[in-house]
């Protein structure tokens, strides 16, 4: 695995990426608005790491994992995955680009076809892009069953059969069944109990290792997600707000949304827990079709200035590596630095603590 | 915790079976547990060990068939739950003991306006007017929190956002002064900036009313946040419980340590490796007559597959349902 600052070469390069979704009313389908689920998403993946996607509900993290995919018709912006762009691809280039792109989805439930058996799922991606005889396609469908740790003699069973982890490992391998290059895991554990969550994600990096895959980890688990992402990314209401290697974001964050975020997830540990100084964001996430103006946070923000409600702060690089979309950090405003904004102390924020 | 208060509610060998038409599921095995005068006692578990069904038993939320309680006993204010009437039991639900479910849409009706369902188990168990009830629920309202009370009343429940929702429903438990509190997974449908509010919610509330609650999770690093004490289940049982600080400092059963070793650190050293728990959770389709966990166990012996462990005290408030000792590394008494 790789530490930032990351070597090698980028593998996704991601950038002003826009899906808005149309509200439409009345009899004529007239669009009145648009659902900003996407909103001027820049990043770069590089080959063989992990970008960790973190955000609460609704952030559109799903949404922008899709829609790199091109599962969605972006609105505006390119997205570049091993140099060639998926976002303006004609559908039948974009088709023989689909086997080095692949998904693995939040619920092996709905994600998997009931009437279909494993050997039918995990072959359907081979039936439709590789060309292998009977014999070659069982023995990958094997091959792909072992891999992912399932038991060959259950091939022919149906998915409803199986456990959620097992159901997310039929999962995993249909993704793997083309060799891919780039893997979107979309919350692939959130459905899963804690001691099976485990045996999937070391099932994925795993994987990673021997296969040199690369992952977008969708996640809104944080703790999950530093024990697996190289890198980080951190959404909000359809923009990224901070981004930047995983320890230097947990040990200092820069946004003060990831502040709070990483500060409201609770640790197994009553000692800490008993100490721990919360910052608690009062109000809800506003709705994506009326973001606030100026900054999206600004509204929940515990450092909120009077220029935030006012100019949309430009997503930049903090320090090297480190990305922000933060006035807090911007030169023209030197009463704040990167260090100091670690300090818990603020106006709006409940501070907690016994 | 207040030691030697008397215990709210006392649990004792509680059975609980569903029938189905693949046969038996034995989802609860003879629990027993007691609730202690304004203590919040935690209750981890994967899905299926048995927490919520234990809950939803011992007040008469089950629906029978397929839900058959087989035996055991549930003291609650000098009297055995199991045995009062359908209709006694409403009035204890309502006014003794309040139930906060996971989900917020689902438990609350979407088509009466959050103040009527407030306003009903005022009205009905404690024999409140019109007026009052509306008075008590605006008071209600903003106990938890929901700013605007008064003209929130005539919201229905689409009309709030998840946290606030769940604050209703919290609004709704309380309504009555209820002793007990039993909250069934009250955070897991919410993102972890609105669960930490609700947390703050319920510990402010618990220090302004006093009363006993039961939190249900399976999220460990909630348990150690908020529970005085802690019950782990496994397979429809309690495999161990002990005071917070204890059970996270020197856990004793081999499923409580795999289940804190298997959670990522949020700070600290990072691990290359996460533990596993390798294995399935049991199915229980007869009564344990063998440890449910000796499976997926590392330190499973020849005894563990004879017999069932019963629990037995390690030291003052802590006891485990199993034969190993992790100091010897032997089989125990």
């Amino acid at each position: 695995m790789l530490d930032a600052p990351t070597p090698g070469r980028k593998l996704v390069e991601v950038s002003d990426l826009k899906m808005y979704f149309p509200i439409t009313a009345g009899i004529f389908r007239r669009r009145v608005g648009d659902v900003k689920a996407v909103d001027n998403v820049s990043f770069d993946i590089y080959e063989g790491e992990t970008l960790g996607l973190v955000g609460e509900s609704g952030c559109g993290k799903s949404t922008c994992g899709r829609v790199i995919l091109r599962l969605y018709e972006p609105t505006a912006g390119t997205i570049r995955i091993a140099g060639r762009d998926i976002a303006a691809a004609p559908q039948d280039e974009l088709r023989r680009l689909r086997p080095t792109m692949q998904m693995v989805f939040q619920d092996p439930q709905a994600s998997l076809n009931p009437r279909m058996t494993v050997a039918a799922i995990i072959g359907e991606p081979i039936d439709e892009h590789a060309r292998l005889d009977k014999a070659a396609r069982l023995a990958r469908i094997y091959e792909l069953m072992d891999q992912v740790g399932l038991n060959r003699n259950f091939a022919n069973r149906y998915p409803h059969e199986f456990s959620g982890g097992q159901r997310q490992r039929i999962g995993i391998a249909r993704a793997l069944a083309l060799n891919p290059k780039f893997i979107v895991c979309d919350e692939p554990i959130a459905a899963l109990d804690v001691s099976i969550q485990a045996q999937v994600v070391n099932l994925l990096e795993e994987l990673q290792d021997r296969l040199g895959l690369t992952y977008l980890f969708i996640s809104h688990d944080l703790s999950m997600v530093r024990h697996i992402a190289d890198r980080v990314a951190v959404m909000y209401l359809g923009q990224i707000a901070e981004l930047g290697p995983r320890d230097a974001l947990y040990a200092e964050p820069l946004h003060p949304y990831t502040q709070a975020l990483l500060s409201a997830v609770p640790e197994p540990d009553p000692v800490v827990e008993a100490t721990r100084r919360r910052v608690i964001l009062t109000g809800d996430v506003p709705s994506p079709a009326n973001p606030p103006k100026g900054c999206n946070f600004s509204t929940r923000c515990p450092k909120v200035m009077a220029i935030c409600r006012e100019v949309e702060p430009a997503f930049r690089e903090i320090v090297p590596g480190r990305f922000a979309a933060c006035h807090l950090h911007s030169d023209t405003d030197s009463n704040t630095t990167a260090g100091q904004t670690a300090a818990p102390e603020a106006p709006r924020s409940t501070q907690q603590g016994e | 915790m207040p030691d030697g208060a008397q215990p709210v509610l006392d649990v004792k060998g509680l059975k609980t079976v569903f029938l189905t038409r693949g046969g038996e599921v034995h989802a609860v095995n003879s629990v027993s547990f007691d609730l202690r005068q304004g203590e919040l006692l935690g209750v981890v578990g994967e899905s299926g060990s048995g927490k919520s069904v234990t809950m939803m038993s011992l007040i008469g939320l089950l629906p029978s068939p397929p839900a058959d309680v087989r035996a055991g006993a549930v003291l609650f204010g000098g009297e055995d739950l199991l045995k009062c009437s359908a209709d006694h039991l409403r009035d204890v639900r309502g006014a003794d003991i309040g139930f906060i479910f996971q989900d917020p849409m689902t438990s609350l009706n979407p088509v009466f306006k959050v103040g009527f369902q407030i306003m009903e188990p005022l009205r009905r168990h404690m024999g409140l007017g019109k007026a009052q009830a509306r008075t008590r629920a605006r008071e209600l309202l903003e106990l938890v929190g929901i700013p605007d009370a008064g003209r929130r009343l005539d919201d229905y429940p689409h009309q709030f956002s998840g946290g606030m929702r769940q604050r209703v429903m919290i609004a709704i438990a309380l309504a009555c002064d209820p002793k007990v509190l039993i909250a069934d997974e009250p955070t897991t449908a919410l993102d972890v900036t609105i669960q930490a509010q609700i947390i703050e919610l319920v510990k402010e509330l618990r220090q302004k009313l006093g009363m006993a609650i039961v939190w249900i999770t399976h999220d460990l690093g909630v348990i150690a946040g908020i529970a005085d004490r802690v019950m782990v289940m496994y397979g429809g049982q309690i495999v161990e419980q002990a005071p917070v600080g204890e059970l996270f400092a020197n856990p004793r059963h081999p499923y409580t340590r795999a289940l804190l070793g298997t959670v990522p650190a949020l700070r600290g050293p990072r691990e290359a490796k996460l533990n596993v728990i390798e294995g399935q959770p049991p199915i229980l389709t007869a009564a344990p007559a063998a440890c449910a966990f000796r499976d997926r166990c590392a330190h499973a012996f020849a005894r563990c597959s004879a017999e069932n462990p019963a629990r037995r005290p390690v030291v003052a408030g802590h006891d485990v349902a199993c034969f190993w000792d992790p100091e010897t590394g032997a089989a125990d008494a």
